[in-house]
């Protein structure tokens, strides 16, 4: 897929070469999106069961964006997205037993059981959420952004939504307010086709993404969001960008939901044989296994190894989920408010 | 060996029909393989592999209706799965239990013991604790604009701490729309003193953004009616973090402005939002009468780690009250003032409204009665104490507010009383409040759809029954 196709003026550096990274950080590329697919895989099968409710968002096939941006992340940035949000909390480095002890809603969940999918944070973690109006997103991370230019602490708000949310008309407020501010936030518009049930095509005038903040004048780039190399590559010169003072910019991350909209959307909008071609010839995991295997990085044992090592995580995860009890009662009236330290 | 389990669609859903079987006897599946779908009378959906193994038999025959959810429908040799991976086995029962709904791990109403009166525990602060600070002896009072005593507030606030900085609409060159911000910019800078766009949505989003962050933003609103446009980062952004988030992220600042109906704006421009903020966990909401209160209660605002609903009212701005001298003028949130002592009836109001119910007090006086008049100061947490101890003296009560009142700050204030002095009360109690119209713009529909001296008069006789 074309890259830098408005290409502003960023600099762009030669695009990174597998032989340019440390047989260490790809490995941990493969490892950290296999961990999303079967995190998710197996949240999809517990709410299969009941043990997850409300509404769940799965991120199976988008995974080479949370993690390809979190590559290239500095300590102190911050990351904040709407509700399909469990893989960006796992590229986080939350636990994935507190995020999946979350989705059964249980104690032992990253919010005490009191948030739920679409409602996780981790200060440590800079996850800023987790947040279930899917255009929120867009003024918060522009306010964590205003936050660092009032510090001049040189960090990037990493500021997630989707190609539905980027037709709400708070993003198009925020988008003004970053790019006359000129702050630090790098927009990431996860297009992955579909508003919910409705198609790009049928919901957007401009189905470019990356030229939605034009008339703002924030430069945006299309990005093949389903390789985890590329995703890395445009995140490196987007954050370049903002960091340095230049104001707001915009990646278009083309990407696909194998799954529904949520677990209980059975996706008649669209044929099966879209969703396998896309499987077939696009999957982020897939794509990066067979490279490193061509490229002799990883031999098979290897990737078995790290397959056996994510499928025990997730075990675990599942196993903490279910096992950790429910809230203590005293637990519905906490937190509603902070204690005044006067 | 793993079974593998009728999966819900929904979580309402019971049970389904097994549609098509999309593997058989013998074949390897490894995760993310569709391996079947069922269907609801509302959808039909894939059911993927989550282990990796080969199909050792097919439990349940492809057009089965009514297989109940969480039934085993195939069984799934080991594979490579190692055991330790496949928990699914005795899954059905966790989920059982939790379906059947033990009610001792799942229903909080019945556990009305911990069940809090009023705002809850989170917001209910010991008595005791909350008291106005004296005034020390000899301690200077200044005459003092209400619009005065909020710059100075926010002025000494600013001075005391770096990460509080106030944003909004021509706050910083045009000295605020209301003159509200006046002298902030010069003295502060355009880091600390920033003009928004036109934006109510998104600078209130950068607000709250910005306080979970840690900075301590205050968000000014041209006018409460403006902020329409940004009530979901208000309540859904604001309020509601600290506790979905277990109390992790906080979101202290605070959002103010002027509140109410001014003067000939008509419907769209004059509306009192107290009842509709005061309705939501997770805010404070402030409504100050005077200018001491006003300076008070706006750094206690400042200085609260939650988000803070502060709602002025543009026809006090101009009007002067006397202000203690200095910056150590902070007033606890939550705590009502009783303005006038009285035995016969209690008059409560907040905002403009106290103006009118002591000058109603007054020509109550001159006809033999005498009113108490509760400044309710704080409409969340509500002081349902002092009001209840004044009903409990008086007996009689008129709630007095510019809002509506189906579903508003008086039918609180009623309900409160009734809850906790039934036996105390001589009348019933009447509410004083906007007609149930939108305000209109003629002059005369305007006083006639707005509460006056003169309805409170009427009806504080009217509940002592007299005439």
């Amino acid at each position: 897929m074309a890259r830098a196709k408005q290409a502003a003026k960023t600099g762009a550096s030669p695009a990174e070469t597998v032989e340019s990274l440390s047989k260490d950080q790809l490995l941990g590329f493969y490892r950290d999106m296999l961990l999303i697919r079967r995190f998710e895989e197996r949240a999809g099968q517990l709410y299969g069961m009941g043990l997850i409710g409300g509404f769940c968002h799965l991120y199976i096939g988008q995974e080479a964006i949370a993690v390809g941006v979190q590559s290239i992340q500095e300590e102190g940035d911050q990351v904040i997205t709407a509700y399909r949000d469990h893989g960006h909390m796992l590229a986080c480095g939350m636990d994935p037993n507190e995020v999946m002890a979350e989705l059964t809603g249980r104690a032992g969940g990253s919010s005490k059981g009191k948030g739920g999918s679409m409602h996780m944070f981790s200060r440590e973690a800079n996850f800023y959420g987790g947040h279930g109006i899917v255009g929120a997103p867009a003024p918060l991370g522009t306010g964590l952004a205003l936050a660092n230019r009032y510090r001049d602490n040189g960090k990037v708000a990493f500021t997630y939504f989707g190609d539905g949310a980027a037709n709400q008309g708070q993003v198009y407020e925020s988008f003004n307010m970053a790019a006359l501010w000129k702050l630090p936030v790098v927009y990431l518009i996860e297009n992955n086709q579909y508003a919910m049930g409705t198609s790009l095509e049928r919901s957007s005038s401009e189905t470019h993404m990356y030229k939605r903040g034009a008339s703002f004048r924030i430069p945006g780039e299309e990005v093949d969001g389903m390789d985890v190399l590329a995703v890395r590559d445009a995140a490196k010169r987007a954050a370049a960008h903002a960091r340095s003072g230049e104001g707001p910019f915009i990646l278009e991350m083309k990407t696909y939901r194998y799954r529904g909209h949520s677990m209980s959307d059975p996706a008649k909008y669209r044929t099966r044989e879209e969703v396998d071609e896309v499987r077939k010839t696009r999957d982020p995991i897939e794509h990066l296994r067979e490279k490193l295997e061509k490229d002799g990085v990883a031999d098979e044992a290897t990737l078995k190894a790290i397959d056996a090592e994510v499928k025990r995580i997730v075990a675990d995860a599942a196993e903490f989920a279910r096992t950790s009890p429910e809230p203590d009662l005293s637990e519905l009236y906490t937190e509603v408010y902070v204690e005044a330290a006067q | 060996m793993t079974d593998i389990l009728m999966p819900a669609l929904s979580p309402t859903m019971e049970e389904g029909t097994l549609a098509k079987w999309h593997v058989k006897v013998g074949d390897t599946v490894a995760s993310g393989d569709v391996i079947a779908e069922i269907e609801t009378d509302k959808a039909t959906m894939e059911v993927e592999a989550v282990d990796e193994g080969v199909i050792e038999e097919l439990l349940v025959e492809a057009g089965a209706e009514g297989v109940k959810v969480n039934a085993p429908i195939a069984r799934l040799s080991g594979g490579a799965a190692p055991a330790k991976s496949a928990p699914v086995a005795d899954e059905p029962k966790a989920a059982e239990a939790q379906a059947s709904g033990d009610p001792e791990k799942t229903s909080p109403a019945e556990d009305k013991a911990e069940q809090p009166e009023g705002d809850g525990p989170a917001a209910v602060r010991p008595k005791e604790a909350l008291a106005d600070p004296e005034i020390p002896e000899g301690a200077k009072l200044v005459k003092t604009t209400v619009r005065d005593a909020l710059r100075d507030a926010m002025a000494e606030e600013m001075r005391r701490d770096d990460t509080v900085f106030l944003m909004g609409e021509e706050v910083a060159q045009y000295q605020g729309a209301y003159k509200v911000s006046r002298g902030l910019l010069e003295e502060f800078g355009e880091r600390r003193v920033i003009d928004t766009p036109i934006t109510e949505h998104g600078f209130a989003g950068l607000g709250v953004g910005a306080a979970m962050a840690g900075l301590k933003p205050i968000v000014e609103f041209m006018t409460w009616n403006f902020a329409m446009q940004a009530i979901d980062h208000i309540i859904n952004s604001a309020a509601k973090t600290h506790y979905m988030s277990g109390g992790q992220i906080t979101t202290p600042m605070v959002f103010r402005g002027p509140n109410g109906a001014a003067s000939r704006v008509a419907a769209q421009h004059s509306q009192d939002y107290a009842a509709w903020y005061a309705h939501v966990p997770g805010l404070k909401v402030i409504a100050p009468y005077d200018a001491a209160d006003a300076k008070g209660l706006l750094k206690a605002a400042i200085r609260d780690p939650n988000p803070v609903v502060f709602l002025e009212h543009e026809m006090l701005y101009g009007q002067e009250f006397d202000v203690p001298e200095g910056e150590d003028h902070v007033l606890p949130i939550g705590l009502a003032k009783v303005r006038r002592n009285g035995a016969d009836v209690t008059i409560t109001a907040y905002s403009r409204m106290v103006g009118l119910a002591l000058k109603a007090a007054e020509e109550l006086a001159a006809e033999g009665i005498e009113a108490e008049v509760v400044d309710l100061r704080t409409i969340r947490p509500l002081d349902h104490d002092t009001i209840v101890d004044s009903v409990k003296k008086t007996h009689r009560l008129v709630t007095v507010e510019e809002g509506w009142g189906p579903m508003g700050v008086g039918a609180e204030v009623i309900a409160r009383v009734i809850e906790h002095a039934f036996d105390y009360l001589d009348a019933p109690p009447a509410r004083v409040c906007q007609e149930d119209v939108p305000l209109p713009y003629a002059a005369n529909l305007e006083a006639a759809s707005l509460p006056s001296v003169e309805k409170i008069v009427k009806a504080a006789k009217a509940v002592c029954y007299r005439s």
